[in-house]
């Protein structure tokens, strides 16, 4: 789950990691008010989860109350790239003296966390990490052992940060770290990580993404997932329990596993079909999942074909059989359905369907054969 | 021969109480696997359609001489029970819990490099493996194998390694063994543990190889196989057309550049020798014709 930059701040803030003074406004008199308490001048930042937010005007300088109304309302709804901002961060504004880079993330080929670290921070640091490579200090970091304030030190003298930051640059690494373990972060990233004239450092921005997987032992995670938006399609799926991500075609896709999903996505594809949409409904997917997954699927008014594509492994085919067939009862879909069952209990599940099979209702005995079937009757 | 678990291997299921925990470990003692055991704390004692249940894997090994465990606990357990069966003496251990925390999988898969070097964990979040017509250790559908070889399949994703035993088996061509490595995001066995077991055994002839977008273990196999793997090798990886993923942030840029997507996976791995395959279907067919040249 991916955090707004306020409430990375506030992750960040948690963890002892000093931020800038400011606050959340939804409306213009709202972003008023927090101006006028955190002090002149204010940075005024949409929130929205998209990279580019500056250069779609979507950050801007406010000296005075009219630039605050004046801005405020120019940026809380404007679109960027898709996104509307709904809601704005206003900040005291912070003189900038250097700007570096910060990040942790899990180094998946080698099975341990990496730490980067750049004196190069600021919105060029895809360029820095192409052309430049070596601008970027990279760090190993056992899980087992964490990041001490040694290793830290040393490691800001590696990036060559510059001096008069390097003892605050190294605390807020530690703190950072513990962040992300603590905090169960996929990642947590800092650009700019800025030293202020006066010599301070801080955190002008703020990346988090949260391990969802990691839900069971965060409660405080609930009020994040209460500002998450999304597609109304996802949103329906989510509510439901199902991994759906809306596409454009007219194949709607349901398939048990990301692999085998992704897949079926492929095979539609190469024979001349669109998908409309990536569904898994995971292992152990019993009757009312997979007719929760018919009804997602079949609100999506694209939809011309319904390709179920089931391999059971913890997933019985008998359950999903039975599903279909629930779903059927429960509402009226209003694309042909094709299904190919293989697997755990496929044999049951066959026979579960045999009676039923209709026009709109359709086996086919293998992936290849039900994809063209169903790009056939979509294109149809 | 099989690699990794054969007819000999002896099993104890942590969680075997459990509903999916009785359910795949009955159907794996059905298939042939030698179910010695049970394991669930504070139910010792009792038994499972006669497989004894224990309190403890170090009482279970104790009492069946178990080198495998096979763990079905939720995520929140599934760590501890790792290191439960590693302390306890097992040294294959397959979990195929999915949803543990990526913190906890990197802690657990640490600790076992350096406390247990002995030992080998397949998965988290896997299908488990299976040595057709010996051994079955997870939730595969064993009718679905076809036991005699010359073909291992080593896979990423959980259905997709049930589609490429199935694109085999119909074509009558069978399999030494069938691991399911799993795609959490720090894996005990990767591709490369797997495609090397099997260029060692003597049975394997050729090998599928199933990967699928996301991370860089493809294009890794890419470069060992390169310099290490003699016997042809069929791969499949799913998700050339698959929405684009999210990206984290700056720092996912900077690791992996243009890593990871399935057109960047496919030519490293052609650019390796490996005949790169569309779909499982083609991927099969390939596999038909390499084996009938045999």
């Amino acid at each position: 789950m991916d955090l707004f930059e306020y409430q990375g701040k506030q992750y960040f803030s948690k963890f002892g990691i000093a931020v800038s003074p400011g606050d959340i406004a939804d409306t213009v008199e709202q972003a008023v008010e927090v101006a006028e308490r955190v002090g002149y001048p204010v940075v005024i930042k949409a929130q929205v989860k998209v990279g580019g937010r500056g250069k779609a005007g979507g950050v801007k300088l406010a000296n005075t109350i009219d630039e605050v109304r004046t801005h405020a309302s120019a940026i809380l709804g404007l679109d960027i790239k898709g996104h509307v901002v709904h809601r704005v961060w206003v900040e005291r504004s912070s003189d900038i003296a250097k700007e570096y880079y910060a990040s942790f993330t899990l180094d998946r080929p080698n099975k341990v966390h990496l730490g980067m670290l750049s004196a190069q921070g600021g919105v060029e640091i895809e360029v820095v990490a192409e052309e430049n490579p070596e601008a970027i200090s990279f760090v190993s970091i056992d899980p087992l052992r964490g990041l001490d304030l040694a290793a830290a030190r040393k490691w800001v003298d590696e990036a060559q940060l510059d001096e008069v930051a390097q003892e605050q640059a190294a605390e807020l690494l530690v703190k950072l770290y513990e962040c992300y373990t603590k905090g169960d972060c996929d990642l947590a990233e800092i650009n700019p990580l800025i030293l202020t004239p006066d010599n301070k450092v801080h955190a002008l921005d703020a990346k988090v993404t949260l391990d969802e997987n990691a839900s069971f032992r965060h409660p405080e995670w609930e009020e994040f997932r209460a500002t998450e938006t999304e597609d109304p399609r996802e949103k329906m799926a989510k509510e439901r329990g199902l991994n759906y991500i809306g596409l454009d075609g007219t194949v709607g896709i349901i398939a048990n596993g990301a692999g085998l999903a992704m897949s079926t996505l492929d095979v539609v594809n190469q024979v001349g079909g669109t998908a409309a949409n990536f569904l898994d409904i995971g292992g152990g997917a019993n009757a009312d999942v997979m007719a929760s997954a018919l009804e997602v699927i079949n609100a999506d008014p694209k939809v011309k074909a319904i390709f179920v594509n089931i391999f059971g492994g913890i997933t019985r085919v008998d359950e999903v059989a039975n599903g279909v067939l629930e779903a059927l009862r429960r509402v009226t879909i209003s694309s042909p359905i094709i299904l190919r069952l293989d697997g755990t209990n496929a044999v049951e599940g066959r026979a579960i369907i045999a009676p039923h099979v209709s026009a709109t209702l359709i086996t086919e005995p293998t992936m290849l054969d039900a994809a063209r079937r169903a790009v056939e009757l979509a294109n149809a | 021969m099989a690699i990794f678990v054969d007819e000999n291997t002896k099993v104890i299921v942590q969680g075997l109480t459990g509903g999916q925990g009785r359910f795949h470990g009955l159907r794996n003692r059905d298939y042939g696997t030698k179910i010695v055991g049970g394991v669930t704390p504070g139910k010792g004692g009792e038994n499972v359609e006669g497989i004894p249940v224990f309190n403890s894997v170090k009482e279970a090994v104790a009492a069946t001489g178990a080198t495998a465990s096979f763990i079905v606990v939720p995520p929140k357990f599934a760590p501890a029970a790792i290191i439960e069966a590693a302390e306890g003496g097992i040294t294959f251990i397959v979990c195929i819990t999915e949803g543990i925390p990526a913190h906890d999988e990197a802690v657990t898969y640490n600790r076992l490099v350096e406390e247990f070097p002995g030992v080998r964990l397949l998965g988290p979040n896997c299908p488990g493996i299976i040595s057709p017509g010996k051994c079955n250790i997870g939730i595969t559908s064993g009718d679905i194998a076809l036991p005699g070889g010359p073909v291992g399949i080593v896979s990423r994703s959980g259905t997709l390694t049930y589609q490429a035993l199935h694109e085999l088996s119909q074509q009558g061509i069978g399999q030494t063994t069938c691991v399911g490595i799993g795609g959490d995001p720090v894996p005990g066995t990767n591709f490369i543990d797997c495609l090397a077991a099997f260029e060692a055994d003597p049975e394997t002839k050729a090998v599928m190889m199933i990967g699928e977008i996301g991370g860089s273990e493809e294009e890794r196999a890419a470069e060992w196989i390169k310099t290490n793997m003699t016997k042809p090798i069929v791969s499949y990886i799913a998700g050339v057309t698959a929405p684009a993923g999210r990206k984290m942030g700056h720092a996912g840029a900077i690791i992996s550049g243009t890593k990871g997507t399935a057109q960047a996976k496919m030519d490293a791995l052609a650019a390796a020798g490996v005949h790169v395959c569309l779909n499982p279907t083609e991927a099969g067919e390939k596999m038909v014709e390499i084996v009938k040249s045999l």
